[in-house]
């Protein structure tokens, strides 16, 4: 990086640790906290989304798509998420290769697992065996995202369910009583009045989501857990110019660091969000602004 | 082999009694049940011991962030800050090289550096910071007229405390606290995926599930089966604090008390 770098054996003190900190694995490094901020910022709207149509769908009452909407937000109490995440990762792997290899591959007459083995057909590889290595890794990246989001959503679902029950019932009424339908009463009333009520919930889910992003070292993307162990290892003078011992702690201190700066802005940001959202609300918490104001 | 075989060889398997080597190919439905249930002890080691001496340290933070000297105020947010606020996973993997380092310091800390005691202390700390929030919230929403009513019969600082602040905190806390509890069984689950090494494959129930799901390539069986087993966990959890928690209410008519509701909440 800087022109005195060029040979690290005659550097010491603070010198030495300005190139040590700008080689180009420490690059990789400060990379990977930009891949956990896009994946929170992919995620989360992902989420939502997700939470919304299981919300949606536990309200329903054609009872096929009711009852899946409740399984979906019951299915992730009771068991540890991150059994979850590692579910998920394989199974959405081998469901994407299975349809494919259904739809590529009709006249395949081997079955699909054998012994120990997943077997489908070449054409239907994810990504295909050729691909270039970014390919991989977006591909695994997508997996992530998807597990997150499908994880999240159904905590979200849960969320905007409560949220949707906590809508003021004479409101839906007084819809009925205009003569709107259903669809109208939940597009025109409900869904525009239960953010109000959903947002602590939501806020809590984003510290929750925040706190989970380290999780993704368990599904094989590089991220800032991969490097702090990769690069704080003991590091022998025979492959690096830059030995040192082992600084694992040092460097998931910097880790612990970065999460509790993170979750203490993201809590005065949410703060006040909420100031903004309760002014003029008829709850206690507007009534003390008011107060305050006067 | 039969199942019962199968039972008697793997079913303590996690603590280190029967078979040594895991089976390696042609994996029977009864093993896998057998050794993810065998690995469900450590949960259940972790999650007990933890939940136990938590407890006391998150009352202690409670009072601690509740008090009036400011040092001991300080002390108790920013402990519960430095836990509730980073993940868990983090904190794993920074105990674990952190003992690491001390063990070249001093033998002492040869233990602590073994699953069963590092992780156990990282998820006593955490509960304690999790729970001691709880309570702490409980705290500040005492009936002003309990505490009046002490007052007036007499009641003084510890006795004050023992008899009426600290059951009414309990009463208010005890759903959150139940939630709480079942989190921290969840999440013992991270242990072993976090530098802790799994000493002769003695791993707890999701290790087992990984095995599992790595060797024959299809999660669709040993990951429900642990699913099964976690949720029979979290009915037995929420049997045991139902049972409390209608201790706790006991002075209450009958049509006052609310049964325990479980409502999720989420990841730490």
């Amino acid at each position: 990086m800087f022109s005195y770098c060029a040979d690290p054996d005659t550097l010491s003190g603070l010198t030495w640790l300005s190139c040590y900190l700008t080689t180009g694995k420490h690059m990789s490094f400060y990379l990977s906290f930009g891949v956990v901020l896009l994946l929170l910022a992919i995620t989360a709207p992902a989420a939502l989304m997700f939470g919304f149509g299981g919300a949606a769908a536990a309200r329903s009452r054609v009872w096929p798509v009711n009852w899946l909407g409740r399984g979906y937000i019951a299915i992730v109490r009771g068991v540890p998420d991150i059994a979850f995440f590692l579910f998920f990762v394989i199974a959405l792997d081998q469901g994407f290769e299975w349809m494919r290899h259904q739809v590529l591959c009709p006249d395949w007459d081997q079955p699909i697992r054998q012994g120990n083995d997943f077997i489908v057909c070449a054409q239907a590889k994810l990504p295909q065996g050729n691909a270039a290595q970014w390919l991989h890794e977006v591909y695994g990246f997508f997996l992530a995202v998807l597990t997150f989001a499908i994880v999240f959503g159904a905590f979200a679902a849960n969320v905007l369910f409560g949220a949707m029950r906590a809508v003021p019932r004479a409101q839906l009424e007084t819809a009925e009583a205009y003569g709107m339908s259903r669809r109208q009463t939940f597009w025109r009333i409900l869904v525009p009045q239960m953010w109000v009520y959903a947002l602590p919930g939501l806020s809590n889910l984003w510290m929750v989501l925040i706190k989970a992003t380290p999780l993704l070292f368990l599904l094989g993307v590089e991220d800032i857990v991969y490097w702090a162990r990769e690069l704080g290892g003991t590091a022998n003078p025979r492959f690096t110019q830059y030995p040192h011992g082992d600084w694992r702690m040092w460097y998931f201190l910097a880790l612990l660091v970065f999460y509790l700066g993170f979750t203490k802005v993201s809590e005065v940001v949410l703060e006040r969000l909420m100031q903004k959202l309760t002014h003029g609300q008829a709850t206690t918490g507007g009534e003390a602004q008011r107060k305050a104001a006067a | 082999m039969s199942c019962w075989q199968t039972i008697q060889d793997y079913g303590l398997r996690s603590l280190g009694i029967g078979e040594r080597l895991l089976p390696r190919q042609d994996f029977t439905l009864c093993e896998q049940v057998t050794l993810i249930g065998s690995g469900l002890l450590w949960n259940i080691y972790f999650g007990a011991l933890a939940l136990l001496a938590g407890f006391f340290l998150a009352t202690a933070l409670a009072v601690g962030k509740g008090a009036r000297n400011r040092a001991v105020r300080r002390g108790s947010e920013w402990f519960i800050f430095l836990f509730r606020g980073s993940p868990l996973f983090i904190q794993f993997f920074f105990a674990y090289f952190a003992f690491l380092s001390l063990k070249q310091l001093s033998p002492v800390f040869d233990a602590f550096t073994s699953a069963w005691l590092g992780a156990l202390i990282v998820l006593f700390f955490n509960t304690a910071a999790y729970s001691g929030e709880i309570f702490y919230g409980a705290l500040r929403s005492i009936p002003k007229g309990d505490v009046e009513a002490a007052d007036a019969y007499g009641f003084s600082g510890w006795p004050r405390f023992r008899r009426i602040i600290w059951p009414t905190m309990l009463r208010l806390a005890w759903p959150a606290y139940t939630n709480e509890a079942i989190f921290l069984f969840h999440a013992t689950t991270l242990v072993f995926f976090t530098g802790f090494p799994a000493w002769q494959q003695r791993g707890d129930a999701l290790y087992y599930a990984n095995y599992f799901a790595d060797k024959t390539f299809n999660p669709f069986v040993p990951y429900p089966i642990l699913a099964g087993y976690f949720i029979l966990l979290t009915l037995v959890l929420l049997a045991l604090f139902g049972l409390i928690n209608r201790r706790l209410n006991r002075h209450l008519p009958q049509e006052a008390r609310r049964p325990l509701k479980f409502r999720m909440n989420l990841i730490r």
